[in-house]
This record gives structure tokens, sequence and C-alpha cells, in this order.
């Protein structure tokens, strides 16, 4: 039997080239393509009068300038919206080059195409733009306050209000024993991968194609919309996605300005072009997210069980709502964790600003609906003066409830919102165990004796994975008996190429060196959606575990006619099907595709080997009805439904008496995501999240001064951790529930890390200080101020409320 | 991000730099280029000509002797750092460079560089304050030394001339029975201080404060050096928390916390508490066991 | 606007010397990358923060975004691509990188490994928490750095065993 390779810890098949520097990003392509530097609005609200290229026209170098006046067509329509809601009434985008009007500082105004991007910088430095200035809208605040518009046709800045619930909410608030109401927010945060965005594109006229390569999250989106922008067939368009230096939601976003510019002017001027976004670009154009404001009303009994909730949130959008609604809406729905809500009403208003706009960084949405959710369980213990994790448990779903379905709210798919698996109870006794939970309270005598304060905080989370509608897989089993395996998704740093030559492996009984996997070209897979929320694993692992299985059918069937035995009788291991109790009497997968295709060109050994067979009916022509040459399986992979992930993160942090430093003591996680394909990416999945976390929590947000200016947009203000701002070890214990929603009990593990980590921190440190926590990220500065404010007011708690 | 244009030269001698300056419009300065660099790349700052030095080798010297360390233009952070006896002469100079940036970054930043960028939330700045440093300035013109208090006269803003450059700085060894302490508070391990403090203390013969003097980073607009003598001086064992209060209040009335994106000004005041008395301690302490140590043995054994 | 100033640089990267007419404005990180074609290096920020770009000068780890190419003249230089062994084998460092999933995405790994390669070769047996602070100055947005901690310590290992090995 060969090893079962799912489940293995096997090292990746990536890194040797990553390793040596053969990796192939976008900025490494097409040498001597010329270069596109973008003309950014340095102003947040304004109307443009004039712009003046006269000094860029007869610069050395320059090859072309566009601005909006240059485009025609579907080209001169603004940006698609990519995901339309009944309830975004006054969806708005931008246009790829700014029409009359800028929306917020960084977005493009004009774009130079030049020998370099020195070059292009100089020339764009040249351009002159006169504005009139208009009232910038920056901050929730000022959004809801309404006193100006950022789109002067969009009243009140709302670009939606959706309202969703079940039960009588009021009703049962209003009639519960116990009563609460919090005000609280989150700030704005970026997904910051370590490449920005870049996209070369390269016109063939006398084939008449336009091959494009974008560093993007979905090769197919990018795709149809440079075809269907630039006038060109979707045949025309090849779009391959080379190595992407990490994507965290914001390449999803489709198409950029820069990835419908670059074809275009690469057409226009029959050069390979360029576009390679530098980092203060990243943060000014490029997408942010997080930041809300929340206020929670909730009703329980004695025992901390919650009767009702009434769940408002104000969102910032920024100044467009490209990609609709997706995370307000999963904020919304994902509020309700791994709990048993009897009643439910949430409404939030989408608000426009004069800021860069908000599509999803991983987590989407998520993050923020667990700080809530957590945030107003911590204040039920508190009220109570019960442990915090025993309201937790009191309201958890129980594993003899699933499936569960929330009353008959509908999730970001528009499917019901209905739970496959899980059993939080048991994690969340994993979780007290792998903190110390029981202990902590000694420790904290300890540590008070030695005049430290210390805190431990937790946070659960539930998380909707793998969204439809769909992906595909496609296994070619070639004469030399590799296995060729496609699926149109895209990788950014997700270990796809071994954890999906695992599956394949195992699937089809292939020696996992054989196996190769392409993701993210659609010259090999025109269909598919894209990678986010968690989805690859759980859409293309299914997909390409059942386009394995075809190929393995169609192996066996040959093998069968060539052995002269029944298919019952034949196993495949390690690349060879031989008759079970005989191993003797074999063939191996490359000789079958020799067999498969009637056209057998002796080009190769497996060809020749090939000879001493016979199949097919004499009876029948070469390829029978409903066959095809090759060997091969292509298949696709749609769920009624999203499967559901869990987990729960515990943390215990000290908190400097004198300059308020937050030190990690500990940190614990504990997660549910099925059946594990290869261990060690998911742990690797983990870590990364949870630093995205902590820097959530603890270090970056985004600081626009009231005008609109972007204070922080380098690395040097904007405060990614490096490894000294990270727990020295992050204790990792694993749960296995898996889903029965698809072949292989996979759940979505990409986004789980940094789900519940503001949360989590919030816990401690209000634990730490007795002082209620409201607003995350926190800073040292801002929790010496929030003493000074607790002493003024006397309002500190009594230490401890574990 | 890239930089705009300019002409570059590389003067092998320093009398060609000299003469290359003077009669340059716009030029500046480069040696290690940490700061100027990502300024130029950003064009927050640009530059018609850029006069490298360093191929001029008079100015990669480090010379180490009983009266202290003397180093040139090109000497990298890590070169101090690195420099065995720099340690022995003057140990706040390894004690404040770690703080400098992170280790890559002090591989080719300079620190006469760095102390001439005037940046008051720079370590070295305030450290050649604290030390009564002494930066040598060359011109066609000729040769002038410059302490600290000629130095800095604004922020980012020195009284070099327009052909002047900087050559070498010296730091006076630390005095016998002295002892010295640096420490800082960041957002990360490596960026630029929210506070930072460097302190000098030394004793008399008794073993008693005799002087006490701290240097401040990132809460004044010019590297600035507090004398807080008069709450301690006399102490001996144990320095007590309302001596080292009464430092950080003394300390804050001369310095002037500001608020920016990472910190509010009252926080950044805490920190100059906080930290002056620590760093104080620490100082002292050190004091105590350089005077300890240099009991039992010769007077010459450092060199 | 006047033309650009050309300059000839001769740059001499792991341990191979190559003529480049630039100008001088030109960064090292763009003069490896484009005129060299040497892709290996990344640029990840263009303001020293990152330390994607990080390149060994004269076997010291040094920001290629904070050097003109024309003041590398004198240097020895050494990128990723010159980490690996002339036979196509991996270094200590490479090898660690990959057994311990040391990266993810790839992109900020050029800049830890010369970092690293240089780190052990001034401590060949760091503790963790020196080999924590040979990485203090690189930034990696997907690992959340344990596996990369563990990778500095695997590769002081390997390295150990290849110096006994040859000894």
């Amino acid at each position: 039997m060969t090893t079962k390779s799912i489940g293995e810890p096997i090292a990746r098949v990536e890194d040797a080239r990553l390793v040596t520097g053969q990796g192939r990003y976008a900025d490494d392509l097409m040498p001597g393509a010329l270069e596109m530097a973008v003309l950014r609005s340095p102003h947040a609200h304004a109307r443009i009068v004039d712009i003046d290229l006269e000094a860029v026209l007869d610069l050395p170098g320059v090859h072309a300038v566009y601005t909006y006046d240059d485009l025609t067509g579907p080209m001169a329509e603004p940006l698609p919206l990519l995901i339309p809601h009944p309830t975004l009434t006054h969806g708005r985008t931008q246009y790829a080059l700014a029409k009359d009007e800028v929306n917020y500082v960084g977005e493009a105004i004009a774009v130079v195409v030049a020998d370099d991007r020195y070059i292009a910088e100089d020339a764009v430095g040249r351009i002159l733009v006169s504005y009139e200035f208009l009232p910038p809208v920056v901050g929730i605040d000022k959004a809801r306050a309404a006193e100006h518009l950022v789109h002067d046709d969009v009243p009140g800045n709302v670009a939606a209000r959706m309202e969703q619930g079940f039960g009588d909410a009021a009703g049962a608030i209003a009639k519960a024993p116990h009563k609460l109401v919090l005000d609280i927010e989150v700030e704005r945060s970026a997904a910051t991968p370590m490449e920005g965005r870049g996209t070369v594109a390269r016109w063939d006229r006398d084939l008449g194609r336009m091959s494009v390569w974008s560093s993007t999250q979905t090769s197919t989106g990018v795709r149809a919309a440079i075809a269907s922008k630039l006038g060109l067939d979707l045949g025309q368009v090849d779009l391959v996605t080379p190595d992407v230096g990490g994507g965290f939601g914001v390449k999803i976003v489709h198409p950029w300005p820069e990835e419908l510019l670059v074809p275009f002017a690469a057409r226009a001027l029959g050069r390979p072009v360029k576009f390679i976004e530098d980092r203060r670009e990243h943060f000014i154009s490029s997408a942010h997210e997080r930041g809300q404001q929340q206020h929670i009303e909730v009703g329980f009994d004695e025992d901390g069980r919650v009767l009702g909730v009434d769940f408002r949130f104000w969102h910032d959008h920024g100044a467009y709502t490209p990609y609709g609604l997706i995370v307000p809406i999963i904020t919304s729905t994902q509020f309700l964790g791994p709990y048993k809500i009897p009643n439910y009403h949430v409404v939030f208003e989408s608000l426009y600003t004069n800021t860069v706009i908000v599509t999803p960084y991983r987590g989407a949405g998520r993050p923020q609906a667990v700080y809530a959710m957590e945030r107003m369980l911590d204040a039920i213990a508190a009220h109570l003066g019960i442990d915090r994790t025993l309201v937790r448990e009191r309201n958890f779903i129980q594993p003899d409830e699933f499936p569960y379905a929330h009353g008959e709210m509908s999730f970001q798919d528009g499917r019901p919102l209905v739970y496959d698996s899980g059993n939080y109870p048991e994690l969340m006794a994993k979780a007290k165990a792998l903190v110390g939970w029981e202990d902590f309270e000694r420790f904290r005598d300890e540590a008070r004796a030695e005049g430290r304060k210390v805190g431990i905080g937790i946070a659960c989370y539930v998380e909707g994975t793998g969204v439809g509608p769909y992906e595909g897989g496609h296994v070619t089993i070639e004469t030399s008996g590799k296995v060729k395996v496609s699926t149109g998704l895209t990788t950014q740093g997700q270990g796809h190429q071994t954890a999906f030559a695992q599956i394949v492996a195992d699937e089809l009984g292939a020696r996992f060196e054989d196996v190769e996997v392409v993701t993210g070209d659609t010259r090999r897979s025109p269909y598919s959606v894209g990678t986010f929320a968690s989805r690859a694993a759980v859409m293309s692992g299914s997909a390409i575990a059942l386009a394995a299985r075809k190929a393995k059918e169609k192996a066996l069937r040959l093998a069968a006619q060539a052995l002269e035995v029944d298919e019952s009788d034949l196993e495949i291991n390690d690349g060879v099907v031989s008759v079970k109790g005989a191993p003797g009497t074999s063939i191996d997968l490359g000789t079958l595709a020799v067999l498969s295709n009637p056209l057998r060109y002796a080009f190769d050994e497996a060809s020749k080997a090939a000879t001493q067979f016979v199949v097919g009916d004499p009876g029948k022509p070469p390829v029978p009805e409903g066959e095809e040459p090759g060997l091969e399986g292509k298949d696709f992979y749609s769920p009624m439904r999203s499967t559901f992930a869990s987990g729960i993160h515990a943390v215990i942090v000290e908190t400097d008496p004198d300059t308020a430093e937050i030190e990690i003591l500990k940190y614990a996680v504990v997660h549910d995501c099925g059946t594990l394909i290869n261990p060690r990416i998911v742990e690797g999945q983990i870590h990364g999240g949870v630093a995205q976390g902590v820097g959530g929590a603890l270090y970056e947000r985004m600081e626009y001064d009231e005008s609109g200016q972007l204070l922080n947009a380098s690395f040097m203000d904007f405060l990614i951790p490096y490894v000294t701002e990270i727990p020295k070890k992050i204790d990792i214990d694993h749960q296995v529930t898996p889903s029965p929603l698809n072949p292989l009990g996979i759940k979505g593990a990409g986004e789980a890390g940094v789900i519940p980590t503001a949360a989590a921190f919030a816990s401690a440190i209000e634990d730490a200080e007795g002082i209620t926590i409201t607003s995350m990220p926190i800073s040292p500065s801002q929790l010496f101020d929030l003493r000074l404010q607790a002493a003024a007011d006397g309002t500190t708690n009594q230490e401890g409320t574990n | 991000m890239k930089p705009a244009p300019f002409g570059y030269r590389r003067p092998g001698s320093l009398a060609e730099a000299l003469t290359a300056y003077a009669d340059a419009s716009d030029a500046k300065i480069g040696a290690g280029g940490q700061s100027l660099i990502p300024l130029l790349s950003m064009r927050l700052a640009s530059v018609a000509e850029l006069i490298d030095i360093n191929g001029i080798e008079e100015l990669s010297r480090i010379t180490v002797s009983e009266d202290g360390v003397r180093f040139g233009a090109t000497v990298r952070h890590s070169d101090l750092l690195a420099h065995e006896q720099v340690a022995a002469v003057q140990p706040m100079i390894p004690a404040a460079l770690h703080h400098v940036a992170h280790a890559t970054i002090r591989n080719r930043g300079t620190t006469v560089g760095s102390i001439v960028h005037a940046d008051a939330s720079g370590e070295m700045p305030t450290v050649f304050a604290l030390l009564d440093g002494r930066l040598t300035v060359q011109s066609v013109r000729g040769t002038r030394e410059l302490a600290a208090p000629e130095l800095f006269i604004g922020p980012l803003e020195t009284s070099l001339a327009a052909d002047e450059i900087a050559t070498e700085v010296f730091l006076p060894a630390l005095a016998p029975r002295h002892g010295v302490a640096f420490d800082e508070i960041a957002r990360r391990h490596g960026d630029y201080a929210l506070v930072g403090v460097g302190a000098v203390v030394g004793l008399d013969a008794d073993g008693a404060i005799a002087s006490v003097r701290a240097g401040y980073v990132s809460v004044s607009e010019v590297p600035t050096v507090v004398d807080l003598g008069e709450p301690l001086v006399g102490h001996r064992g144990e320095i007590t928390d309302d001596a080292l209060r009464a430092a950080g209040e003394l300390a804050l009335s001369h310095l002037e916390p500001e608020a920016d994106i990472h910190a509010t000004a009252h926080y950044r005041a805490q920190l100059v508490r906080v930290l002056t008395g620590r760093v104080v301690r620490a100082a002292y302490d050190d004091a105590v066991a350089r005077s300890n140590r240099s009991e039992g043995t010769p007077s010459n054994a450092r060199s | 606007m006047p033309a650009p100033e050309l300059t000839d640089v001769t740059l001499t990267v792991n341990g191979v010397q190559h003529e480049i007419t630039v100008e001088p404005r030109r960064l090292l990180s763009d003069a490896l990358r484009h005129d060299l074609g040497l892709t290996g290096t990344h640029v990840g920020c263009e303001h020293g923060v990152c330390g994607a770009c990080t390149v060994l000068v004269d076997g010291k780890p040094t920001r290629a975004c904070l050097m003109f190419a024309v003041a590398a003249q004198d240097y020895a230089i050494t990128t990723v691509e010159g980490l690996t062994r002339p036979d196509g084998s991996l270094s200590p460092v490479q090898q660690a990188f990959k057994d311990c999933h040391g990266l993810q995405c790839g992109f900020c790994t050029p800049g830890f490994l010369t970092t690293v390669a240089a780190g052990i070769e001034e401590n060949p047996d760091p503790t963790e928490d020196e080999a924590r602070d040979m990485i203090a100055g690189n930034l990696c947005r997907c690992t959340g750095y344990q596996n990369i901690v563990a990778s500095v310590l695997r590769a002081a290992e390997l390295q150990a065993g290849e110096s006994e090995e040859s000894a």
C-alpha cells in the first residue's frame, strides 16, 4: 500500500526555487518592458479643473501619457462593481483614471509610460493639475454626521443599509433580567503583503493575443475584466499568475486601474509594459479594512445565557464600493460565532469617506465580528461576576445540534447560515488546558506580589470558509508517468503545489514526486473563481480530488483491458496499476497514458512499452462514444454552502505598571479546520495569521488626518511586527471534525489565525488592567491614557475579572 | 519611489572633496546614506550633486587612546561596535549604538553622518552632546572644531557652512569612577525611540554621587543634555525612588515632549520619568562596579 | 531637462565582474535586478525598513535599496543567487529554510537568507534569542517568524555538520 500523503507534514516542493532566487514574481518578468508610473491625487476630495501635460510630452524616454480623456468605450466607464447586492443602493466605483473628481489621496489621475520607472516618475512629477478643493469626509463620525458628502448624489454618505435577524431581539432584550449596552470600535488596518501589486502585459499583433501576468488572487477575474474593457474576446486574453509575494485579500480586488491600463498601453504602443506598485502607492492606492463603530445591546439571564442581541454598526467603506458589501455582511453574520443566540437583530450602514477603498483583508469582517461578540460576552461575565469561559460554554451550540441553522440568516454567499459540523465544548476544554486557564489566578497572585500586572484573555470564533460557487481541477497523466494538475485559483504562498499534489498522490495512487501542480493560469484553467475566504483547500482541493478520481477510473478501465482482468481486482500504488495479490501483473500509469491515445507515436520508452498491450473493443471506433483520447480527469466542485471552521485563542499578557508596554507571555491556539492535508502548512498559516493579529491588536493602524492625508504611509510608521514583537512561541492544538460537505472533510484554515486575536488581546489587557477596553488596536500610549482617565474617573474595576 | 537625477563625484582625497564641495551648488556629502537615500527615493529631498566620500582613505580610521575615541566620517556604526577598545574607553558608545536602527543599517550607516544629520530622535547626536564630543569640520577655508551647543542649532539643522564637510568626531574617554547607561523605548525594536535616555554618573572618592548628566532622545527639538546633579549628588548606596522621581521632573523641565502618531506628549513625559529613573540607576550601578574593579587594578590597565 | 548623466560602473557580484552603464541615481537593488538580471533580490519598501533587498556587501548584510550602484564598485556583493553552491546544491541556510518551512510566499526570503548566511558566519552557534536578534531587521508578512527562527538554528546545525565533515 502506498504511504498516505494527506495528513503528512511534507516539505514544500515550491521552496527549492524560492530559496535560490529563482522565483518569478511580476517584476522579474519581461526585462526591458516599458514601465508605468501613476500620477495620484495628493488631495482627498477635489474637482480636477485642468491637467497640463506640456512639460512631459518632450521628455526623452517618455512613450505615452494617458488621462481620462484618452480612454474610450468601456475603458471610459466606471470600473465594475464586482458583487452587487440589493441593499447596496448607492454603489459607486472609480474610473480607471479620475474623471472630473478625486475622492481619496492616491486616486489615479494620469499614467506615464517610459523607458524605465525613474523616467516615468520624473515625468509624473512634471504634470501640473489644478484642483478645486472640496471638503473631505474622513472618519466614521464625519461620514455619519454627513455635513459634507463624498459623492454628491449619495445622501448621508450611506452606500448601503442592511438589516437582518431572527426572533424578536427587541422583545427579548426588554424582558431580559439583565441588560448591557456597549459602544466599541476597531480602527483601520491593511493587508500590506511584502510584494505590492504588479502587472505586465504584452500584445502580440500577429496572433491577436494579449498576454498578461498579474500579481492577483483571481486570474480569471482579471482576464474577463481586461477582455471586456479592451474590447477583446475572452479567448484572446491569457492571464498567468506568476509567483505572488503575498495577498491577504488585497489582491482579490480587480481589476485595479493599472491592471487595465497596462494592457491598454501595451496594445497602443506595441511594446511590453509593466506596472510595479511601490510601497507608498500600496498604502494610498490599494485597499484597507477593519474600520467599524459598533453599538451592541444585549439581554441575558442570571447564568449569562444570551436571550437577545441588537447589533448596530457603521462600516467605513472608503471612497468606493468595488467589492460590494462582503466585509460588513460577514461581520453581521459571523458575529454569532459558536453561540446559540435565540433572538438577533443586526443593522449596518456602509459609509463613504474620502479615504482608500475598503475591501477584504485576511479575516474580512470576521475580526470585527468576533471582537464585538467577545467584548459583549466579557462584559456579561464581568457584570455577573462569573468566569469568562463559563459564559461562553453556556452559550455554545452543542455537538449534537449540527447542522445548526441561525434562524433565517443568510451568509456572504447568499445561502442560509447553517453550520455543518463542530465541537465547541471540546475546543474550549483544549484551549483552557493549553493556556493554563485554571492555574492563572495563582500565577496572577505571584506576579502581583512582585508588583507585576498580568492578564489572561480568550476569544472564540467560527469561520465560514470555502464559499462557492465552484472551482475546477484537471488531472492529466502524461506518457512519462508525470501527473500534471491544474486548478484555476491562484497561490500567494499557501503551498498549494504541495498540498494539492498530496491530494492527487493519494486519490490517484501516484508518487507524490510525480505530481506537478499549476495554479492561476487561464490557459490551463479558464474557469475558476479565486483565492479568498479560506477557500482554496476546500474548493480546489475537493475539485482536484474529484478530478483525480475520474482519472483513476479511466486508468483502471484501461488497465483492466490491457491486463485482461476485472477492474475490481486492480489497485494503484506509486504510479503502477497492479493486480491485487499479484504485483507482478502490472502496468504503469505512463504506459496507460500511451494506450489512452489511439495515435501511438512511439516517441518515448513508454510508447514502446505500450506496444505489448491491447486495449479497446475492436467492434467500436478507436475512440468510443463518450470517451476522449488521453488519460485525464476533469471535474468541478460546487458546494451547497460554506463549511464552518472554528477555534479559540487565549493569550496571557503583562502590562508594565510604569510604561504601559504590553508584553505577550503566552499565546495559545486551538483550532478545527476538519481534515488537515498538510499540518506543517496549516501551522504556518496559523503562525502568520497570529502575527498579523498581533499587528492588528497592538501595532497597525491607518493614521489619517482630518484633511485625508495618510500620515503613516510607510513601513517606518505603519508598524508591521518584526520577530521581536511576536510571541516567542505559539502553542497550537488541533481538533478535527471533518466537514460533511466535501469529499475530503476539509475546512478552510487560511484566515483563522488573525480572526480572534484583537478580541483575545482586548480581553487580556482588560483583565490585567481592570479598565474596560473599547477600542482596538491599542498602543502603550493609549493604554497609559486609559489609566489616567480611569484614575481621574475612579472607574478602575477590581483587578481580575477572570 | 526613485530618486530624481543628480550628478555624482567620488573624490579620492579629502582635498579633492573639499574643492569639489566648495565649487558645487546644492551638493550633498554622501557616506552611509541610510537617512539620505530614502529621502531622495521618496523625493522628499533632492540634490544636484552627490559627493561620495567613501573613497577617502583617511576618513575611515578609528583611533582609540586613553583620552577617547576619534573616528572618521566613513566609519560605520558597526565598525565602532566591533572595535574592542572602543567599549573599554567609552562604554557609552556601544551602549547607545546597539539601539541605532537594525544591525543591517548599522553596517552601512556612519556615526559621524548620524551626528550631523542632527535628528533629535537619533541616538548618536544625543550621545555626542552628552559626552561633550567634538566634531571636526573642514573646508577649503580651513578647519574648525564644534561642540554640540554650537553644532545643533535647530531641528535637523547644524551650523555647518555650505562648503564644510564633517570629517571626524572625537568622543572623550569615560573618566575614572564614572559609569554609563543607555536605554530607550520604541514602538518596535529598532524603530526611532519614543524616548531614549543616556546617563553618565560620576562618583567621588568616597563613592557618593558627584555628578549626573543625562542626554535625551525624541523629546526636544535639538539633542538636549540635562544636569541632574541637584537631586542626586551626595547619594550613596541605593538611590531613593524620591530622588529619581525628582531627577525625572527636573529633566522634564528642560524638555518639550510632543505628540505624534505613536505617542501623546504626556506619555512621552511619563517615559522621560521612567527612563530617567531606570537609566540613572543603571549608570550609578555601572559607576560603582567600575570603581570597584579599578581599585584592585593598575590604573593603566585599560590601554 | 538635460540628458541624464551616465556612468560606467563595475559591479562584482557573486564573484563575477559586470560592466554596466547607469545613471548615478540607479539604486543597487535596481542594478542587480534589472541590469544584471539577478531578480532574486526583491524590493519590498525601497526605504530600508523591510529588508527584502538585503545583500551582502563584503560579507556584511546591507540594504540594496539604500545604496547607489555607482557607490558599490569597490565591494564584493553577494546576492541570494550567490548562496547556492557552484554545483547547484543548497547552502546550509537555503536547505534549512526549506527543511523548516521557513518561507511561504518567498518574497522576503532572499533578504532573510543573506542576513542569516552572514549571521551564522559570525555566530556559528546562536542561541534562540541570538537567532531572533539576527533576523530582527527583516519583515515577513506570512510566517509569523516562528519557522524562520527554527530555520536559523537549523542552518547553524547544518553548517556545523559540514565544517566537521571537512575538518
